[in-house]
């Protein structure tokens, strides 16, 4: 906060104490109905919304800019609630010293956690400035107009917010429901700008791998080519020797190298990993992964009943099997951070996507009370859920310990990050349900073996240098996130009317290969099953997919995005290679419906995309550019995943190194063209965008795939080789022996 | 010390002569543009231009530029700090999620637009395809392209859908 701190607004008095003590008061009361969003969790005004006495706005928001353009669209609701100018306002994003703990910044929550809270706060100041001015002049509230920053009477005398807001108290708890601001410029639906951009594509200091603090060291922590494995013993002190080499931390089995310049800890590196490596823990079972899941032991778990009664014996059983491999993130920029060690307190520069537990688990790790450890996000590259952020954190905490008063840069090589980052879990699914003589589905099965989808960090055994200092701190037990919002389970309980539907995990505690988060969590594999199953049984019954989703569907806005993408598609008139999908994101956040048109090469197994149609229903639109964007790139993203991604392992180490060994889409098989539709729902809820695409867009590629091939691909990725195996026709049966 | 030209500037650097041109231009000059992403010469988030055309700035040792003339993104931009054009292009495209990769992007595409500032869209595809995006932004990558090759009194010629 400039100018103006939160300290010196609390000590105005006079009459805005009055207001905050009445404030407070109604808050208090139990007929109140509860606070928005992460309103709930920090009530007071000040933690969101600052004005000094320049009348400079700052907004606080305890949720990460992760390039989806989180920054511009809470500025854009602050400024229309304020109205003021978006440019005049500034943006304080997730710091353990500055923000409200708003958590992780994940699942598209932020805008219905941060977004509300935001909203609701920004109405409330606004509610109270209007009120100061109207004091002021001498009228009634509705007679005060507010805009670019200032309250204006008829008459055309003016205060500005910064002259209002010295006699006022900002520490003062929000009331619910605060009225939305009805007249003057309207910013919420707006395409605005995002306020990120312009550094990113001109050179500016934009990411936590860009910062230069004075005196900064390199750092490189030391492991073995990928998770499971360890470095050979090395000579450490030859390395110690080597030029520019500042240090060789030792904490256990953590090893980092300080040096004076990045390329010479670099050249350390190296060194250390030529003495070779050996695996540490249990060999891979297998390089078949799915198959290792389903074999190990499962937990079964209820996850949805839904009674009905049982399918008519005659009634048409269909059955598939649907499975998905361990996927990687694989940013694009290695993980990084910036830790300066001072005074027995540390700050970390860091791009977790959750500040607040990350400094929980640093504290347990560096044995520090949690306020003497500070997190500050700074961007890095693109996470897309739980990559190396948090463990280079650790890695880079633990080097600026032995170097006080030096802060120290440490990233991850690329082989480290493909080596030891936490996975997207391994999925198979198996789908069962009854056709009626009418064509409607009778009963439904889904049953889904899988490992958890979350080992974020919240202590120091969630760290992969807390199991390497001595004494190690013990990973957290694996569990299952539960429904609404799932893991493994997300999006596993189908939306269509179904009578008679059952769902179980096979939960597999036991994680062969290190796991966690990625976008989307388990829905991606679940809708990729749903729709590709809801296509075959359209099939089955002789149905169009599209009518027959319908057919199934209650929801006036899923029947709506459906009809669109139909609509816009020109499915009516579809040709061969097209196929369509559905999902409401957890079923109960976005609705996005993908159409999609592919070409086969029959001969090599490739996939090209000619055209997408997505339309999409997040709520109310903040920024539909924002929303277009983020659904563009879920596609893309979810066709590379869906086509040619798949982590590939040997008994001893995960053999996907680098960007040959794990190759991802590249531009000649990007889509012809994406449109993205956005159906606007003002003044409903916020929906969030950030995954909503990531299922639909794999299960329409399957389909489309289906329709243009007369087969059904169900294991991910549908690779050119799978692709060819299943063209290949079948081996001629074996001749008898002449006789 | 070792000497070598970026953005039309003459600098003297003390550093290994193995150490390679991408951690020269971060670390001893302070520019943003280039950035790690594999080391390796796999994703294109460390292009520059070298005497024009594009290179992986991870794999040149700064020893063996010898008078080669380096460019990254932020020679792109004129004398008064007006953007490059693919810059422009690109903000007005909001051709960016994460942008990590971007810098890389603009000055491939660079590189192709001053050598045919009418490609065609498989020939634009084709010359991206050495530098990786994982957010999926390729779509605005290339509708930024265009419009950068429109502003530059060019075009991107759109070739009919042939067999895949």
């Amino acid at each position: 906060m400039r100018g103006v701190g939160r300290r010196s607004l609390l000590a105005h008095g006079g009459l805005v104490v009055a207001f905050a003590l009445s404030r407070r008061a109604v808050a208090q009361d139990a007929d109140i109905p509860a606070l928005p969003g992460d309103l709930a969790r920090s009530p007071l005004l000040d933690s969101w919304i600052g004005i000094d006495a320049d009348g400079q706005v700052t907004v606080f928001t305890g949720k990460a800019e992760l390039g989806q353009g989180l920054k511009t669209a809470l500025i854009q609701i602050a400024a229309h609630e304020l109205a003021v100018a978006p440019a005049a306002i500034d943006i304080v994003t997730a710091d353990t010293a500055r923000t409200p703990d708003e958590g992780v910044t994940a699942g598209s929550h932020s805008m219905q956690d941060s977004g509300v809270a935001i909203l609701n706060a920004a109405a409330n100041v606004r509610a109270l400035l209007v009120e100061a001015a109207a004091w002021r002049f001498a009228i009634g509230v509705d007679q005060v107009e507010m805009r670019e920053g200032a309250a204006w009477a008829s008459d055309g005398r003016t205060v500005g917010y910064g002259e209002l807001v010295a006699g006022l108290s900002l520490h003062v708890a929000a009331r619910p429901n605060m009225p939305r601001r009805e007249t003057g410029a309207k910013l919420i639906g707006e395409n605005l700008a995002r306020v990120d951009i312009p550094a990113k594509v001109s050179g500016g200091e934009a990411y936590v791998q860009d910062m230069r603090l004075p005196g900064m060291l390199h750092a490189r922590v030391v492991r073995g080519p990928s998770d499971g494995t360890r470095l050979k013993p090395a000579d450490l002190e030859a390395v110690a020797r080597m030029p520019g080499v500042v240090q060789v931390v030792r904490h256990g089995r953590f090893t980092a190298i300080v040096a004076d310049d990045e390329w010479r800890a670099v050249k350390a590196l190296h060194r250390l990993q030529a003495a070779g490596w050996e695996r540490a823990g249990e060999p891979l079972p297998a390089s078949d992964m799915r198959a290792a899941i389903r074999a190990l032991p499962a937990r079964e778990l209820p996850i949805f009943d839904y009674p009905g009664p049982p399918a008519p014996i005659e009634a048409q059983p269909v059955r598939a099997r649907y499975s998905r491999p361990y996927l990687m993130h694989g940013s694009i920029g290695p993980s990084c951070a910036v830790a300066l060690w001072e005074n027995d307190s540390v700050t970390v520069w860091t791009h977790s996507q959750g500040v607040y537990p990350l400094r929980k688990a640093l504290a347990e790790l560096l044995a520090l009370s949690p306020e003497r450890v500070r997190c500050v996000h700074v961007e890095g590259a693109g996470c897309y859920g739980h990559n190396g952020a948090d463990d280079v954190a650790a890695d880079a905490a633990l080097a600026a310990r032995a170097v006080p008063g030096q802060p120290v840069r440490l990233q991850w090589m690329r082989e480290q990050e493909h080596g030891w980052e936490p996975l997207g879990s391994a999925m198979v699914v198996e789908l069962s349900a009854s056709l009626g003589a009418d064509g409607r589905i009778l009963g439904w099965q889904h049953d889904l073996w899988s490992n958890t989808h979350s080992t974020r960090p919240s202590t120091a055994g969630g760290l992969l240098a807390g199991r390497e200092v001595d004494p190690p701190f013990v990973p957290p037990r694996p569990r299952p996130i539960p429904l609404p919002e799932g893991g493994a389970t997300r999006n596993s309980n189908p939306i269509y009317a179904l009578p008679n539907a059952r769902g179980t995990l096979h939960f597999v505690e036991q994680m062969p290969v290190r796991v966690s988060a990625l976008r989307g969590l388990g829905a991606q594999m679940n809708v990729f099953a749903i729709e590709s199953f809801m296509d075959e049984l359209a099939e089955a019954a002789g149905a169009d997919p599209v009518a027959f989703r319908l057919a199934h569907l209650d929801d006036a806005r899923a029947r709506e995005v459906v009809e669109l993408a139909a609509d816009r598609f020109g499915w009516e008139l579809r040709g061969s290679g097209t196929g369509f999908a559905f999902a409401r994101y957890k079923n109960l956040a976005s609705y996005c419906a993908v159409a999609m048109e592919v070409r086969v090469d029959r001969d090599t197994g490739e996939i090209r995309v000619p055209r997408v149609v997505a339309a999409v229903d997040c709520g109310e639109a903040v920024n539909p550019d924002g929303i277009r964007n983020q659904i563009e790139g879920g596609i893309v993203q979810s066709l590379s995943w869906a086509t040619r991604e798949a982590v590939a392992f040997d008994t001893r180490q995960r053999t996907s190194f680098d960007w040959s060994a794990y190759p991802i889409l590249r531009f000649p098989a990007v889509p012809g063209r994406i449109e993205v539709q956005v159906i606007d729902r003002p003044r409903q809820p916020f929906l969030g965008a950030g995954e909503a695409a990531q299922g639909p867009a794999a299960a329409a590629l399957a389909n489309a795939v289906a329709h243009a091939l007369g087969l059904r691909l169900r294991d991910m990725p549908l690779s050119p080789e799978r692709i060819r195996a299943a063209l290949r026709p079948a081996p001629p049966p074996p001749r008898q022996a002449a006789g | 010390m070792i000497a070598l030209t970026v953005n039309g500037q003459l600098h003297q650097v003390d550093v290994d002569p193995d150490t390679p041109l991408l951690y020269v231009l971060r670390n001893e000059l302070a520019l943003n543009g280039a950035k790690y992403g594999c080391g390796v010469g796999q994703c294109g988030a460390c292009t520059v231009l070298l005497d024009g055309k594009p290179v992986f700035s991870c794999l040149v040792p700064v020893a063996a530029l010898g008078n080669r003339k380096v460019r990254t993104l932020e020679g792109l931009a004129s004398a008064d700090g007006t953007p490059g054009v693919l810059s422009i292009a690109f903000e007005a495209e909001q051709a960016a999620q994460c942008g990590y990769c971007i810098a890389g992007m603009i000055v491939r595409a660079q590189a192709l637009l001053e050598r045919n500032n009418r490609p065609t869209e498989d020939e634009v595809r084709a010359h991206l395809a050495p530098n990786l995006c994982r957010c999926g932004t390729h779509v605005r990558i290339l509708r930024a392209v265009r419009r950068a090759a429109e502003m530059m009194g060019g075009g991107v010629r759109d070739v009919a859908e042939g067999k895949p």
